[in-house]
């Protein structure tokens, strides 16, 4: 029987330590799979957060080998098992325990993003008409499962700590969703400018390469919306209308 | 100072679904206070796993669908055991429920007309599921969520609810701890709404998430409520049976809904010899014609492969049994077949079913669009659950609700898949309308501090004997009960080997007492599964017992030593547990309510 071995985080915000745990492999197993055999027959209170295994409720991400990756969708025949496996928490968030962070940060950033308003509907029986094309962009972004993988790479906030400045890709991914939505009205462009961070963002696509989902976050979220963002700040037409209408830009 | 937080709400909310965010809504919206406890994060409950769609007879796609055919096709999905006012008000509210997550911003699939898109699925006459590809679930669970918070209402996130509070009849709060740091808290509240979900969890091979353990189901009970329907338990026909350590995971009957073929070893479409007498009229003769009915041909019919999902997965146990089964155990399902019919179908493919392209490969390495997939039964569903009234989804306990699969009544004895997303929203909407009245109406009663105590001193007593030398691993006790249910109370069963399971099941309950578990009670998961030990093991006796009392089969119930349906007692009547007050699971057999006349017609007309 082959086994690996693993070097898990464990301890809590007050200080902790790698553990090494080695462990039995079967056939298909995942990097889930490998921590709760270990969570079973050897260590009962090894905190990992985790629900579907089946890479659609973005529970169970970590950091393998550094990657940050959902735990149940990394075949351990995809790492290499002569050596140990360093499996540890998120590093954009604060410690809990083991392999679980507190993500509420990323709760309190949804909030404050200005919801869906949706124009007036098209029939009476409260309906709307769409077509798919008009439809294709936003639902690429709204297979998002907010595993915040993405959160977690970014240097702004895993480097910069600009956690009070910037809500990170998942966030411009949810605006671009509400943008872009065909029935949306809402202007979120101040926002996204002012306390949002849009211009952080220094596009190094970091986030687009670990997303699970395969969402094109730079090129086709964030991007877009900087762009949105400076044709409404700086667009030498709209300056000249808001001079003359007295409207603040 | 106490050692627990407490929290005054009109209603509180167990769990966060589908159904336990809808009626969080509805609450909010009539101006209640309402509390919302999951189990875990929000937005990542079992809901965002369910992939074909949501049925509602919206006939954006096919005229001649309306909510009398949805109603028709409800009821002899589920043998006609389900109560048919609640099939009634399900099949007449669903499209206006899924019209509204569209104004919250859901972006479903368009026709060619702008409308939204609507799928065929098992059971179901015409194309009536609204979907997104194959991630349904995650689109209307976030919906829900991105809508809720913007309601007023108080979440608790990975909170686990272990205890109702009772006064007399009534409901009066919940016990509960924090899965962070085992904080624990007391919630007072004008009624409760129990949206747990399944209870997958208690069989081995399911493609249920780890919450389903019957929490809702199981602190029902306790309080006084009865459960009913719980022999019936859906065996989705098409999990992953290879690599182990997928078995069980879900594979969306959209596969066959496209088209997919269900084939044996020897590469027939076994779907196709046998057919039961009850769908007769309505399923194709040939492969052909099925292929036709997918395509949209109006005047074909249903391929046998979407049969109802009780049929098809005995089907699958059959052509294993008898030796004609894919190398590890199941049966192949194949999409890569439609490349024969349709040009670019690998394109087709990966566009109407991106999730399972990308699950197959990463998980199986194998390219749908290319091979066939290996696929075998896998429990997905409890059709069993709180019994409650069909309009205000209030148990037999005053104050206590039930919406969605912690519900029961509508699905009968086989839920038609599709059918619980529209629970969800139809019955999760009436819950919140309704416990928010009830609430408003009665106020608030004290809870008793005995009670407190007593909930308390449960939730510690596996930390307290982790000291013991006869003390057991929660977790191989999960895996024994696991093993029991899928082994005797599984797809096929019988008298002696249920018999040896209620047995079974009252031994692991008491070894059940002496589980210890190791550290603290921060973030504990060996701790929280030994507290989830105790539902688990009330929904398999209950499982047990009912699956022993119906002598018949019917739907998902399948005797071999009653094999067939017996149709002047068994056909009326519903199979309730009680706890009666001796402790003791008590069975109570109850008439089924009548169909009135002019349903009755229609379920005629729709033959």
């Amino acid at each position: 029987m082959t086994t690996a071995t693993f070097n898990i985080w464990r301890g809590d915000a007050a200080g902790g330590e790698f553990t090494e745990y080695t462990t039995e492999l079967s056939e298909g197993m995942v990097v889930l799979d490998a921590m709760h055999q270990v969570q079973a027959e050897q260590a009962q209170d090894l905190a990992i957060r985790w629900n579907c295994k089946a890479g659609k409720c973005g529970s169970c991400s970590a950091e393998v080998n550094g990657m940050p990756k959902l735990m149940c969708m990394t075949r351990m025949s995809d790492l290499p098992t002569d050596e140990p496996i360093t499996i540890q928490p998120l590093k954009a968030f604060p410690l809990i325990k083991d392999l679980v962070t507190d993500v509420s940060w990323n709760y309190k950033v949804k909030k404050k993003i200005a919801p869906f308003k949706p124009r007036q509907p098209d029939f009476e029986d409260g309906s709307w008409e769409m077509h798919q094309s008009d439809v294709d962009r936003v639902q690429e972004f709204r297979k998002c499962i907010e595993c915040y993988l993405c959160q977690d790479v970014c240097h702004v906030l895993r480097d910069h700590h600009m956690h009070e400045e910037f809500i990170g890709p998942r966030f411009l991914v949810y605006s671009a969703a509400l943008e872009m939505h065909p029935l949306d009205t809402e202007d979120r462009r101040e926002d996204l400018r002012e306390t949002q961070g849009v211009g952080l963002c220094n596009i190094t696509k970091c986030c687009t390469k670990v997303c699970p989902e395969g969402i094109t976050i730079t090129d086709n979220a964030i991007i877009p919306l900087k762009e949105r963002v400076v044709d409404d700040a700086y667009d030498p037409l709209t300056k000249l209308v808001q001079l003359v209408t007295k409207k603040k830009g | 100072m106490d050692n627990y937080s407490k929290h005054k709400h009109d209603v509180l909310i167990i769990g966060a679904g589908g159904a336990g965010l809808r009626a969080a809504i509805e609450a909010s919206v009539t101006g209640a206070s309402v509390g919302l406890v999951s189990k875990s994060l929000l937005g990542k409950a079992h809901t965002v796993m369910a992939e074909g769609g949501m049925a509602a007879a919206l006939s954006n796609v096919d005229e001649r669908d309306n909510w009398q055919v949805h109603f028709a096709d409800t009821m002899r999905g589920g043998q006609y055991l389900n109560n048919w006012r609640m099939a009634e008000i399900h099949a007449q509210e669903a499209p206006e429920r899924v019209r509204e997550l569209e104004a919250w911003g859901a972006v479903f699939d368009r026709t060619k007309e702008g409308k939204i898109l609507q799928r065929n699925f098992g059971g179901h006459a015409y194309p009536r599921l609204a979907h997104v590809g194959d991630r349904t679930g995650l689109e209307m669970l976030r919906t829900l969520q991105d809508h809720g918070v913007h309601q007023g209402l108080d979440d608790y996130q990975e909170c686990t609810i272990t205890r109702l509070f009772k006064d007399g009849d009534r409901v009066t709060g919940a016990f509960g701890y924090d899965r962070e740091s085992g904080h624990f808290r007391i919630f007072q509240a004008g009624a409760v709404i129990i949206a747990t979900g399944g209870i997958g969890r208690a069989f081995k091979v399911t493609s249920n998430s780890w919450e389903g353990t019957g929490d809702g189901h199981s602190l029902g009970y306790e309080a006084g409520a009865e459960l009913i329907d719980m022999e019936f338990i859906q065996f989705h026909p098409t999990g992953m049976v290879w690599p182990p350590s997928v078995r069980g995971l879900l594979v969306t009957e959209g596969v066959r809904g496209e088209g997919g073929a269900l084939k044996n070893s020897e590469g027939q479409r076994f779907m196709y010899d046998d057919i039961p007498p009850l769908y007769e009229n309505q399923t194709a003769d040939t492969p052909e014609e099925g292929w036709r009915y997918v395509t949209g041909d109006r005047e074909a019919r249903r391929p046998a492969e979407l049969l109802t999902r009780d049929h098809v997965a005995r089907s699958i146990v059959r052509e294993v049994k008898e030796g004609r089964g894919s190398p590890h155990g199941g049966v192949f399902l194949d999409i890569a077949w439609i490349k024969e019919k349709i040009p670019n179908a690998e394109e087709h493919i990966k566009r109407k079913l991106p999730a399972m392209y990308h699950q197959f490969m990463e998980l199986a390495g194998i390219d749908i669009t290319k091979e066939p997939m290996e696929v075998g039964p896998t429990t997905h569903y409890v059709m069993g659950g709180i019994r409650v009234d069909p309009e205000s989804q209030m148990s037999t306990v005053q104050g206590l609700f039930a919406a969605g699969e912690a519900g029961a009544g509508l699905h009968g004895a086989n839920r038609l898949g599709g059918n619980s997303l529209s629970d969800l929203l139809v019955f999760g909407k009436r819950a919140g309308e309704h416990a928010a009245s009830f609430a408003n109406e009665k106020g608030m009663s004290d809870i008793d501090p005995e009670e407190i105590h007593r909930a308390e001193q449960e939730a510690l007593d596996p930390l307290k004997r982790q000291s013991q030398s006869t003390s057991l691993n929660p977790y191989q006790l999960q895996f024994e009960l696991q093993d029991l249910l899928q082994d005797k109370v599984g797809i096929i069963r019988k008298e002696d080997t249920l018999e040896e399971a209620t047995k079974e099941i009252d031994e692991l309950a008491k070894k059940a007492k002496s589980v210890a578990v190791t550290g603290n009670r921060k973030f504990n998961p060996g701790w929280h599964t030994a507290l989830d030990l105790k539902h688990l093991l009330t929904v398999a006796k209950a499982c047990a017992c009912s699956a022993l009392a119906r002598e018949e089969s019917r739907g998902a119930h399948s005797r071999i030593d009653f094999p067939d349906k017996e149709t002047s007692y068994w056909a009326k009547h519903t199979i309730g547990l009680r706890k009666g007050e001796d402790g003791d699971m008590e069975v109570v057999k109850t008439p089924i309510p009548e169909i009135p006349e002019k349903l009755q017609k229609i379920i005629g007309e729709q033959g």
